[in-house]
């Protein structure tokens, strides 16, 4: 497994970073949106499209490329500011988030924006998508191929009967090319999950499923980098990477609250994540200063 | 005399006693094949029903192109919208109480709302599934099918409806949803009838009618032979079949409608929502006329013989005979 060079981990880390701040801006533009999901998936994002992912960004119906299926429509923020970040389309229309007529819509339309790969937003339909799209690759390749399904799915979606129709799926057909990432950050709208509908043992229950599991810390791009080629690698059934995750990273006074799962920054809160996120916490000194 | 319009080329046996009868879902499972045939990119997803939902000789023919499902309607209607992101085109049947009445809200996002070329195949439609009762009578899947944007509804009358349906879905970009039914049922037009999506035939057009019968499914025989005893009781009949409810062939029905001035629909689904709103909704804006819906009135199903069920809710010959009678001559 080839590991990444520093230059190479800083560099993701630097877009993780400008994600973050993008996201914070088209919150507190939008004025409604999820905060707490996006944030604690932005190491993860930036590590997909600035590194894990086969992808053209000015090619977004490449054939040859892997695919991404976002489950949980709302953390879409995150989304679209890695695809704007990695170059799909300009920066200047992420503040079109939630707006009318906005490519950008409050949970994605994939006829609206080219490298979406689906619509989103009701839960628990993401990794069935993913196991038909790999479905469909076998059928016309005659194995798995060197294509990767990703689906970005929450853990509260876990709670979702339709979820495990598609894991037991996805098991039996052996589609070693499916990799779920599971942002297991322990909230969801009402409270903490384990309060509202106990998911753990969540490796214990993957495996049974017979999926391959790993277990990840999602803020260390090194640990993703190692996850993800791990996961690449299994051959014979699908991966689960259970990535523990913190709501809202990068914004200390947001992290780990479930208040911030379903609501948006105001322009002074926003005004203070990004000056946080742009001193990474004051260990740089701020260009307001 | 009431005769059968020629142009059609309908069952010259129709009125025959022994006439051949053949369940609706047959045809579906022919359809398929003959889909399957034509393009490699066809596949089917069954739910555990596969033989009942005549799934079965494709399977055995593509197996490659054919995924069991298991008991899991939502994760089929989804499973098919990434196949046809990929380029598949995906048919998938259950029996229409669990797909479309399980899985709506993945046919309604991850299909319409995403634009993906899907074909929903709903078997064991209506009261005449009998004996099982009514849980599994879906009698509200049209209703929640034709509310959905994208999606184009069939409802054939017959076993070779049901094959050109289905042919004709597979060709068609977009949803579609093909109601089937599991009994026996006669057969009422043959290879040479036309059969468009959106295009409705009129069987039975007598000269000076004095109400039009607007009809789907199996229930356009039973109409048929409705018009008939009408005729004996001096009431000039005219029957359309509106196999495609959705787009509903403006043209065709407000032209029938203006020549008779009344009209009836009739439907094995619920009174509400299915082929009688649909027809109710057209009318009233564009060409208003006394209507009369006749289908299931607001309550479910039971159990029973499929002829008992439908003389139960009138919606045998003599059912409708009576209602259309009462309509047109009201005591």
């Amino acid at each position: 497994m080839a590991h990444l060079h520093d230059e190479k981990i800083q560099f993701i880390e630097e877009k993780a970073n400008a994600i973050r701040q993008s996201i914070i801006t088209m919150l507190v533009h939008a004025g409604s949106g999820h905060t707490a999901g996006p944030l604690g998936m932005a190491d993860i994002f930036a590590y997909l499209y600035f590194h894990g992912l086969k992808h053209d960004s000015k090619n977004p119906f490449w054939e040859g490329r892997d695919r991404v299926v976002l489950s949980n429509g709302h953390i879409c923020p995150v989304l679209y500011a890695s695809m704007a970040h990695s170059g799909y389309f300009p920066l200047e229309e992420l503040e079109t988030l939630r707006k009318f007529g906005s490519r950008l819509q409050g949970h994605p339309h994939r006829e609206w924006l080219p490298g979406l790969e689906t619509s989103s937003g009701p839960l628990g339909s993401g990794l069935s998508q993913s196991v038909g799209m790999a479905l469909a690759d076998r059928i016309d390749t005659g194995s798995p191929s060197e294509r990767f399904f990703f689906t970005l799915m929450s853990d509260g979606e876990l709670e979702c009967g339709e979820t495990w129709e598609a894991v037991q799926l996805g098991a039996r057909e052996k589609l070693h090319n499916l990799i779920a990432i599971i942002d297991r950050n322990y909230i969801q709208i009402d409270g903490y999950t384990e309060t509202i509908m106990p998911l753990d043992p969540l490796r214990d229950k993957f495996e049974a499923f017979n999926w391959h599991v790993i277990e990840v810390g999602g803020h260390s791009i090194e640990d993703i980098h190692d996850a993800v080629e791990q996961a690449k690698a299994v051959f014979g059934k699908p991966s689960v990477l259970i990535a523990y995750t913190i709501p809202g990273k990068g914004v200390p006074e947001f992290e780990r609250k479930f208040e911030w799962h379903g609501k948006p920054p105001s322009e002074e809160e926003g005004r203070r994540a990004l000056d946080e996120l742009r001193t990474l916490g004051g260990k740089i000194k701020s260009e307001h200063e | 005399m009431n005769e059968l319009n020629q142009n059609l080329k309908l069952n010259p046996h129709l009125f025959e006693v022994g006439v051949e009868q053949t369940p609706i879902r047959k045809g579906y499972g022919e359809g398929l094949v003959i889909a399957g045939d034509t393009n490699p990119h066809v596949v089917a997803l069954c739910a555990d029903l596969t033989e009942s939902t005549q799934t079965l000789a494709f399977s055995k023919k593509y197996p490659n192109r054919f995924i069991e499902m298991g008991i899991g309607e939502q994760n089929m209607a989804a499973v098919a919208s990434g196949m046809s992101a990929m380029g598949k085109v995906p048919f998938i049947t259950s029996y229409a109480m669990f797909s479309p009445g399980r899985n709506w809200e993945q046919i309604r996002t991850t299909v319409c709302y995403n634009d993906q070329n899907v074909k929903i195949a709903g078997s064991h439609a209506g009261v005449s599934v009998g004996p099982d009762g009514g849980t599994h009578q879906a009698i509200e899947d049209i209703a929640i099918m034709r509310v959905i944007p994208r999606m184009t509804v069939i409802v054939p009358c017959d076993t070779i409806e049901a094959r050109k349906a289905t042919v004709a879905a597979a060709q068609h970009k977009g949803p579609v949803y093909i109601r089937l039914a599991r009994e026996k049922s006669p057969i009422v037009t043959t290879d040479d009838t036309p059969f468009t999506i959106g295009k409705a035939n009129l069987l039975l057009q007598p000269k000076d009618p004095d109400v039009l019968i607007i009809v789907c499914g199996v229930l356009v025989y039973q109409s048929v032979l409705a018009a008939r005893m009408l005729m004996e009781k001096g009431i000039r009949a005219s029957v359309l079949n509106v196999h495609t409810i959705k787009p509903l062939d403006a043209e065709s029905i407000l032209a029938a409608a203006r020549t008779a001035g009344r009209v009836v629909t009739v439907e094995e689904h619920q009174a509400l929502g299915g082929l009688g709103s649909a027809i109710t909704e057209l009318l009233s804006e564009q060409y208003p006329v006394p209507i009369r819906r006749i289908g299931v009135p607001d309550v479910f199903g039971q159990s029973g013989e499929p002829n008992e069920l439908l003389t139960h809710f009138g919606l045998d010959a003599e059912g409708i005979t009576k209602s259309v009678a009462d309509f047109v001559h009201p005591h």
